[in-house]
């Protein structure tokens, strides 16, 4: 019996020792998972540390997220048009998305890059490139707008971009698909050797940031699918990866995977600014867009140029050298030092590092393996600078921290790799909630990195959120990257595809954050800066009608006098100089979208109405306590009517 | 020069200070407003405390029929002749060197500032009370008169009121004709 006692009482113990050891594990889960929590808490009314400029992929839009938390602060609209703001419906903003091809209205915006100063991100501006219908966006932090877009020729496919050099000296976009150049007639199996692939560098003046498509150099028509510029020692060179450059036409998948290597292409744009000087440049006849947003007209600008320069690699030595890099590199990823060039080769288990300065000595030695057309192919052992093995499988893109490690992507392992530059040994590993695509480190294109957060971008969601139907949400997911180890802190929804994100320290930009557009400067053709000067006017079948807007009314709020068949412009100027007053405008039966006008800023609504009546008008953003009351009427009278215009308010 | 003339002549300029600094300032405090509006009161002129407070006082106020703040008082006509013949007197005083006219003149400084604040109390109550009868906003037996100095929360707004620098600079100058006074006194 006493045995039987003191076996039960052990056995007791023992379950006691066991599930109490068991409580404990799942409180120091517990412990982890809430120390997470605190680590992306952003009290309610206090601001994060980091803007994320996160590009919304077939959205075509940037969104602006805020780091740690993971808030989504605004959707600036760029390629695609934005009912919400009137983007692209409004008079002002429809030059914006002009070009060769007439007017386009959506995009696939992939890669932010922030202007720099010196090799550091400064905060002034954000560019993006559309893929589809190539062109370059240039978005001002002092407004969080849009406020230029160039367009490439010769161009298609515009991936390779926009990635900015260290004084944003320039901005380069490459093609990711060749073309014939100039575009003409021809079969589409003659493309080997007969396609080009157009590598455009585009100048930033330095104080009002005007872009101007300087030239570009029109390479073997390979892929152009990923770059970086060269910072340090290699400022002056710059980047791409290429794939196909078996030149296939067809069934890529297979045809563009059998070279054992592709290259990355190292482009010497000082020696290129050299070639220039000297007129080795040639102007080539082509037509594009160039689109300008005016801050005191509030009106954009669309301006057909007609001529390109261009440069031709294979007649101008020492322009560009082409670094051999296993298996369809993807990623093209510049060391903060600027010493080392990781590819990635998206069909290959390890990533190849080269070494700048190798690079150097090789072509000093002018030691090359062979030549592609008449382009130097430079020996792979000669520029090694190691080898990450086995590291995992689908390497697509390398971020850097400041303290010497690199952070490599894997879409098909579905992870986040960290590595140590130098010794290429693999020091942690942390996996993404799924296929994870680009990451950001912000800073990461530039001398400076932050080495606190990591922003790894996922295509595919699957199970992680409430689910909502076929389509469900990509997203984004925040590491701590400043300890020996990752911690997945948080995973949050995206719009569109986040593709690839652009993040700064938040001090950097909030100073120059405009609160709202100085009235006294409004230089747009309709503007009215007083209520004694509203009017509406006639020409012909063409109305305009010079509108205000303040709290809360329009004026003038009753327009008689229009008939069927008119044209009729709103042009609203918001009178406010108030932080945060827009006011909208939306009237029944427009055929395009609203107007969210902010303080001193003017848009003009077109309105054609088709139906005799009385149609009432409104102010569509909640702006006061008595929004409501922001209202009025327009009386439409048939087309042969006789009726006299007339406008007024209270009376 | 006597030390005490030199203060009264010194005090008598300090009033002049008010043509350069502003008089007395009303903040308006609320909580959709992180950056309080703000309005500055000189003897010549009322100005924004930042760009466009006015306008944006003017535009919360028309809910309640308060009038626009005025641009153009009398009392901005008054007050600079008014100050400009003090500070004169009290530098023909300095130079008399007589400590009866330094007093004098600090005592009858102060009841012009008295009738400066009487006078000022009735624009603020006139300008608190007397609203458009069209006022979309009516709440019966609400006046929105500003305080004459301190705080008061009117509505969804805690209003204060205080002197600025010139108010200082004045306060400082009749401090001085009094402190002429009695070093005058010392000095015989």
């Amino acid at each position: 019996m006493k045995t039987i006692l003191k076996s039960t009482f052990i056995l007791l113990a023992f379950a006691v020792i066991f599930s109490s050891c068991g409580k404990s594990e799942k409180q120091s889960d517990g412990i982890l998972a809430s120390n997470a929590a605190e680590k992306v808490y952003v009290k309610p009314g206090e601001l994060d540390e980091y803007y994320a400029f996160v590009s919304g992929g077939f959205s075509g839009q940037l969104t602006v997220y805020g780091l740690p938390s993971g808030r989504l602060l605004k959707v600036i609209p760029v390629f695609s048009v934005d009912a919400e703001k009137g983007w692209g419906f409004n008079e002002e903003t429809k030059p914006m998305l002009n070009t060769s091809h007439g007017f386009i209205p959506w995009d696939d915006s992939h890669h932010p890059d922030i202007s720099q100063t010196v090799g550091e991100v400064d905060g002034r501006w954000v560019f993006i490139n559309g893929n589809n219908t190539p062109r370059i966006a240039k978005i001002d932090l002092t407004t969080f707008e849009t406020t230029e877009i160039i367009e490439l020729p010769n161009s298609a496919g515009n991936h390779s971009s926009s990635f900015v050099t260290e004084n944003t000296e320039y901005i380069v976009a490459g093609t990711r698909f060749s073309v014939p150049v100039p575009q003409k007639d021809m079969p589409i199996k003659e493309y080997k050797g007969n396609f080009k692939g157009a590598l455009s560098f585009i100048s930033v003046e330095p104080t009002h940031g005007k872009m101007n498509l300087e030239f570009q150099i029109l390479m073997p028509g390979f892929n152009y699918d990923l770059a970086h510029p060269g910072r340090g020692n290699s400022h002056g060179w710059f980047f791409f990866t290429t794939y196909n450059t078996e030149e296939a036409n067809t069934l890529l998948e297979v045809n563009a995977s059998q070279n054992d290597k592709d290259f990355i292409a190292a482009v010497n744009w000082k020696k290129a600014e050299e070639y220039i000087k000297a007129g080795k440049g040639k102007k080539m006849p082509t037509n594009y867009a160039h689109n300008v947003y005016d801050e005191e007209t509030h009106m954009a600008t669309s301006t057909m140029k007609k001529e390109v320069l261009v440069l031709d690699p294979s007649e101008l030595p020492g322009l560009v050298y082409f670094l051999p890099t296993p298996k369809s590199p993807h990623g093209c990823d510049v060391d903060p030092s600027g010493e080392y060039i990781v590819g990635s080769g998206k069909l290959s288990a390890n990533l190849t590092v080269h070494s700048f300065s190798k690079m150097l000595k090789a072509i000093e030695g002018k030691k090359f393996a062979t030549s592609l057309y008449n382009i130097p192919v430079i020996n792979a052992e000669d520029i090694q600078a190691g080898v990450v093995q086995q590291a995992g499988l689908g390497p697509l893109h390398t971020e850097f921290d400041d303290k010497g490690n690199a952070y490599t992507t894997f879409f098909i392992t579905s992870e986040v790799v960290k590595w140590k530059l130098g010794t290429w040994d693999v020091v942690d590993r942390k996996p993404t909630y799924y296929s994870v695509g680009h990451l950001m480190i912000p800073g990461g294109n530039s001398r400076k990195p932050s080495g606190k957060y990591l922003l790894a971008m996922n295509k595919i969601t699957k199970d992680r959120y409430l689910p909502t139907g076929p389509e469900v949400t990509q997203s984004a997911q925040l590491f701590d990257i400043s300890g020996e180890k990752m911690e997945l802190l948080l995973d949050f929804p995206t719009v569109g595809e986040p593709h690839y994100a652009a993040g700064i320290s938040a001090d950097k930009v909030i100073k120059n954050s405009k609160k709202y557009y100085d009235l006294s400067k409004n230089k747009h053709p309709y503007v009215v800066k007083s209520e004694a000067e509203t009017k509406v006017v006639r020409n012909g079948k063409e109305v305009h009608v010079y509108m205000t807007s303040i709290r809360s009314h329009f004026a003038p709020d009753n327009i008689e006098g229009i008939k069927v068949g008119d044209r009729v412009y709103f042009h609203v100027t918001n009178l406010e100089q108030d932080y945060d007053v827009p006011h909208g405008f939306a009237i029944i039966g427009a055929n395009n979208a609203e107007l969210l006008i902010m303080p001193g800023q003017t848009e003009t609504l077109v309105w054609e109405p088709k139906q005799v009546g009385v149609w009432p008008f409104y102010c569509s953003d909640f702006c006061s306590a008595l929004h409501q009351e922001m209202q009025g009427y327009v009386r439409v009278s048939p087309a042969n009517s006789a009726i006299e215009l007339k406008w007024s308010i209270g009376e | 020069m006597k030390k005490s003339k030199l203060v009264m002549i010194v005090g008598a300029l300090l009033t002049l200070a008010l043509f350069v600094f502003p008089l007395w300032n009303i903040t308006l405090e609320a909580p959709q407003y992180p950056e309080p509006l703000g309005m500055d009161i000189w003897i010549t002129k009322i100005t924004d405390h930042n760009p466009h407070d006015i306008k944006n006082i003017n535009l919360m106020n028309h809910y309640i029929g308060m009038r626009d703040v005025p641009t153009d008082l009398p009392e901005f006509k008054i007050f600079p002749i008014v100050i400009l013949v003090m500070a004169f007197l009290g530098v023909i005083v300095g130079l008399i060197g007589n400590k009866k006219l330094y007093l004098s003149w600090g005592i009858l400084m102060i009841l012009l500032g008295l009738a400066g604040m009487y006078d000022f109390y009735l624009w603020l109550y006139d300008y608190g009370h007397n609203l458009s009868p069209h006022a979309a906003i009516k709440i019966p037996g609400q006046g929105y008169m500003p305080p004459l100095l301190g705080s008061k929360s009117i509505l969804n707004f805690n209003a204060i009121s205080l002197p600025m620098t010139g108010a200082y600079f004045l306060f400082a100058g009749i401090g001085m004709s009094f402190l002429s006074y009695f070093m005058a006194k010392k000095e015989l």
